[in-house]
């Protein structure tokens, strides 16, 4: 009795707060069909704020990922200089209020900053452009990688690495040939959460945007635009459009979450 | 390939894995370097094959000063105690890895790696994966691959070590065989003494840090340098102030020069030998004598019998012991 | 390495030296609104994870321990919140429980609505945390209480409890410090009001009010609160973890 009990409360509490919401969203989006639908999502500033969205996630991820992938590599295999440093800089992104993280890069990169002063100097724009956004989508994304690589790479070992040295593999050709394919799924892993970390981000990327709408949005930003401004139709479709992203990243997490990560380790 | 490790020593941390130990190595032979755990027998083989690098001392490879030459430019086959298989690749692509390396041509590479399969008898395995075999299949396996290169030295590092005992027994014979034919000089580390004995041509042992003693297998057995090399490997016990092993102890039902008086505790039948277990009248550990079924039948003895016990060929204690071990356990419970 | 220091290092020394700037702490410390507000975000980052901590364990028990059809999918959805944007998070609530609500429940521009927006981005933590360590606990330890003839309640409070109790606490602290910073889910519910502010939507007031010295001093606040945080879990686990 007790168990339906539990069962059922807990699936009536999912319900409430995950699944309703979520249906809600996606039945009123439609609630007009789906040519409105389609109209504002093709609208040219939905167009651009969906590609301003792909373009900070193409410069964010690959960065994330090569470093990532390197960070935990010198963390596990070489013995880093202040490795109680290194792993507090890799996790802060999660201590930090995006807001926080959209305020340091806005500090770092403003007229005064100091690295600003000198992009100043130079009449290279970057505070409120696509630049910065970049970066602090950067910051905000950071972690995934390295922290899905490294206790993989702990728990692999050098012994292999060891085996392709005695056999003539130089360091290059051993993390390529050897390491590298042993780690895949958690590099695939961390990258699928580096992207999803990447396409949503709002606090941040609102802070170092100038908000114009056409120019500087995002998607995410572009949702609370459209809502500020009493479009609720591009304010759902766009939403919803997020979502779907993120179901179809959620089944890539699930099905890599459990079967192809068990492979990294014989 | 001849090798010559001169004054080696080696320390990780304040724990010295190895003291001045120098070992020369003829080539074309089997050698085991045996030893107790934490003896210091990985860290030698590793420093050979420069997986390490010693803190003080030179590593020759036919004459030539290797000390600071990568592992990889060694020449060295190398094979690990867990197989350390390259689990995202084929059988066929382990074995062929180190001639991709050395980017030799596609023909000879599938003719060296047939070759190699047939030789360790995993011909219909070329395709499988490393977590689809055995261990002993993994092992055959690393064997191949460290032998596709053609090293002018192998090293094994306690190859058997996580393998059931009887797979131990047929890959220990497997290996003498394979030595036999193809030649390369072998160095393998382990701790069981009994493979050492075994398969070696030359065994050269290796406990804290320092070399006990190298030579031919009888030579350690028969002739111990010290206490501890006897106890190491085979079975000892105490008569008088020497250690002796069991079989060598005569038993008789009257006194002699030079006999040592005791009762007998125990009489235990194994078959093939029985096993006495004597306490000395003047006192001391209890003896062990191994005796064969018709030297026990002669002698006709029961629980609480005196006998005299003489060593047949027994050993002067040391000036040097190096290892107070229990002794009186015959050698088969000491490879654990 | 360099990469590391450039990309997060600067931008933290940046902001540190920024609040270091006139007397921002001071002023921050002691402005009353500002005060509250942290108050406020402590409090409610305090009730999400005590709740966090009941839903969290009883949601891993369901998953671990029951089955039902549609399991796998319900085990799947747990994740949601950490794929979903923050903001479309804000959206989907805003539907159900805002001015357009279809159930009649109203929350937006409350402490409640604010409440449910934290409780939606935090589900996944102590769950996560808590379903591997109930995988892997044994059941002799149940059944030998079961004969001794403890009930199930009793065998849950004494013996089962204390074995998830690091992961669920890991959990909770993990949901705790993710709640005190959020920013993207209660915007549009939260509504900007001064009584359903939280932390991150000061500091962004701040900014866009010409005052970044001040949002700098209160970020760090926040920061330096969350890292403490995390000291004293390490300091519980360590303590618990010593008692085997």
């Amino acid at each position: 009795m007790g168990k339906y009990l539990l069962r059922y409360g807990v699936l009536t509490y999912l319900a409430l707060l995950l699944v309703v919401p979520i249906g809600l969203v996606a039945y009123r989006t439609f609630e007009n069909g789906i040519g409105p639908v389609w109209d504002a999502l093709t609208s040219p500033q939905a167009i651009s704020a969906i590609k301003l969205s792909l373009l900070i996630t193409a410069i964010a991820v690959p960065v994330n990922v090569v470093f990532g992938v390197a960070t935990a590599w010198f963390l596990s295999r070489r013995k880093m200089p202040v490795p109680w440093l290194v792993n507090a800089m890799i996790n802060l992104p999660f201590a930090m209020s995006p807001v926080v993280i959209g305020l340091a890069v806005y500090q770092l990169y403003s007229r005064d900053g100091w690295i600003g002063q000198h992009l100043f100097a130079e009449n290279i724009p970057f505070l409120f452009t696509w630049r910065a956004m970049a970066v602090a989508t950067m910051f905000v994304s950071l972690p995934f990688v390295v922290r899905e690589v490294l206790p993989v790479l702990d728990e692999l070992g050098t012994e292999q690495e060891q085996a392709a040295e005695m056999l003539g593999a130089s360091a290059l050709q051993s993390f390529f040939r050897v390491t590298l394919p042993a780690i895949r799924w958690a590099v695939i892993y961390g990258t699928i959460l580096t992207v999803a970390r990447a396409l949503g981000e709002y606090g941040a990327v609102n802070l170092v945007s100038s908000n114009v709408v056409g120019q500087t949005l995002t998607l995410p930003l572009y949702v609370q635009n459209r809502v500020s401004n009493f479009d609720p139709t591009a304010a759902y479709s766009a939403g919803l459009l997020l979502a779907v992203i993120s179901l179809l990243i959620l089944s890539g997490m699930t099905m890599l979450g459990r079967s192809g990560r068990k492979e990294d380790t014989v | 390939m001849s090798i010559n490790v001169k004054d080696v020593s080696k320390s990780f941390g304040d724990f010295h894995a190895l003291r001045d130990v120098t070992v020369d190595i003829d080539p074309g032979q089997l050698t085991a370097v045996l030893g107790p755990s934490g003896g210091g027998k990985s860290t030698l083989l590793r420093i050979i094959a420069g997986l390490e690098t010693a803190d003080e001392g030179t590593v020759f490879i036919d004459d030539a000063d290797v000390t600071k030459v990568a592992a990889r430019d060694r020449g060295i086959g190398f094979v690990f105690q867990h197989y350390a298989a390259f689990t995202h690749m084929t059988v066929w692509n382990n074995v062929a890895f180190g001639l991709k390396i050395a980017k030799v041509d596609k023909k000879r590479t599938r003719e060296r790696v047939s070759e190699l399969l047939n030789l360790v008898h995993l011909d219909g395995l070329a395709d499988r994966y490393p977590s689809e075999l055995s261990g002993g299949q993994r092992q055959r396996m690393a064997l191949a691959r460290a032998l596709a290169v053609e090293p002018s030295l192998l090293l094994l590092d306690e190859p058997f070590g996580a393998l059931d005992v009887k797979v131990r027994q047929e890959l220990r014979e497997w290996l003498r065989r394979l030595h036999d034919e193809v030649h390369t000089t072998t160095i393998f580390v382990t701790h069981d003494q009994s493979e050492a004995m075994e398969i070696a041509d030359q065994i050269i042992v290796i406990n804290n840090g320092i070399v006990e003693q190298a030579g031919a297998p009888n030579e350690l057995y028969d002739h111990p340098a010290n206490d501890f090399v006897m106890g190491f490997l085979g079975p000892v016990t105490t008569l008088g102030s020497a250690l002796v092993r069991p079989h060598d102890i005569l038993v008789s039902c009257a006194p002699g020069s030079g006999a040592y008086q005791a009762t007998i505790e125990r009489i235990v039948s194994l078959g093939f030998e029985t096993r006495l277990v004597a306490a000395p009248t003047s006192g001391g550990p209890p003896v062990t004598v191994q005796l064969t079924r018709r030297e026990i039948g002669d002698l006709d003895l029961e629980i609480g019998d005196t006998v005299y016990l003489t060593a047949h060929s027994g050993r002067k204690p040391s000036a040097r012991q190096s290892n107070p071990i229990d002794v009186s356990r015959p050698a088969t419970a000491q490879t654990g | 390495m360099l990469y590391l220091s450039l990309l997060v290092g600067l931008p933290v020394a940046a902001l540190i030296s920024l609040s270091l700037h006139s007397n921002a702490w001071s002023t921050v410390l002691h402005d009353q609104h500002t005060r509250a507000v942290i108050g406020f975000t402590l409090f409610v980052a305090a009730c999400v994870a005590v709740i966090d901590l009941v839903t969290g364990v009883a949601l891993a028990w369901v998953l671990v321990r029951d089955d039902f059809r549609g399991r796998r999918l319900v085990n799947a959805l747990i994740d949601l919140p950490f794929a979903l944007p923050t903001i479309v998070a804000s959206l989907v609530l805003l539907a159900l429980y805002g001015p357009d609500t279809p159930i009649g429940v109203h929350a937006a521009g409350t402490r409640f609505g604010v409440l449910l927006a934290l409780l939606f981005v935090s589900l996944p933590f102590v769950t996560r945390a808590v379903q591997p360590v109930l995988l892997s606990l044994e059941s002799d330890v149940e059944d030998a209480a079961a004969c001794l003839g403890a009930k199930p309640w009793t065998i849950f409070r004494q013996i089962i409890f204390p074995a998830i109790r690091p992961a669920a606490v890991t959990g909770m602290a993990l949901a705790f410090a993710r709640v005190l910073g959020e920013y993207g889910s209660v915007v549009l519910i939260g509504g900007n009001l001064p009584h359903t502010e939280i932390a991150s939507q000061v500091i962004a007031n701040d900014v866009e009010n010409g005052a970044p010295q001040a949002a700098a001093a209160t970020g760090l606040t926040l920061i330096i609160l969350a890292l403490l945080v995390f000291l004293a879990l390490g300091v519980v686990t360590r303590r618990w973890s010593r008692h085997g």
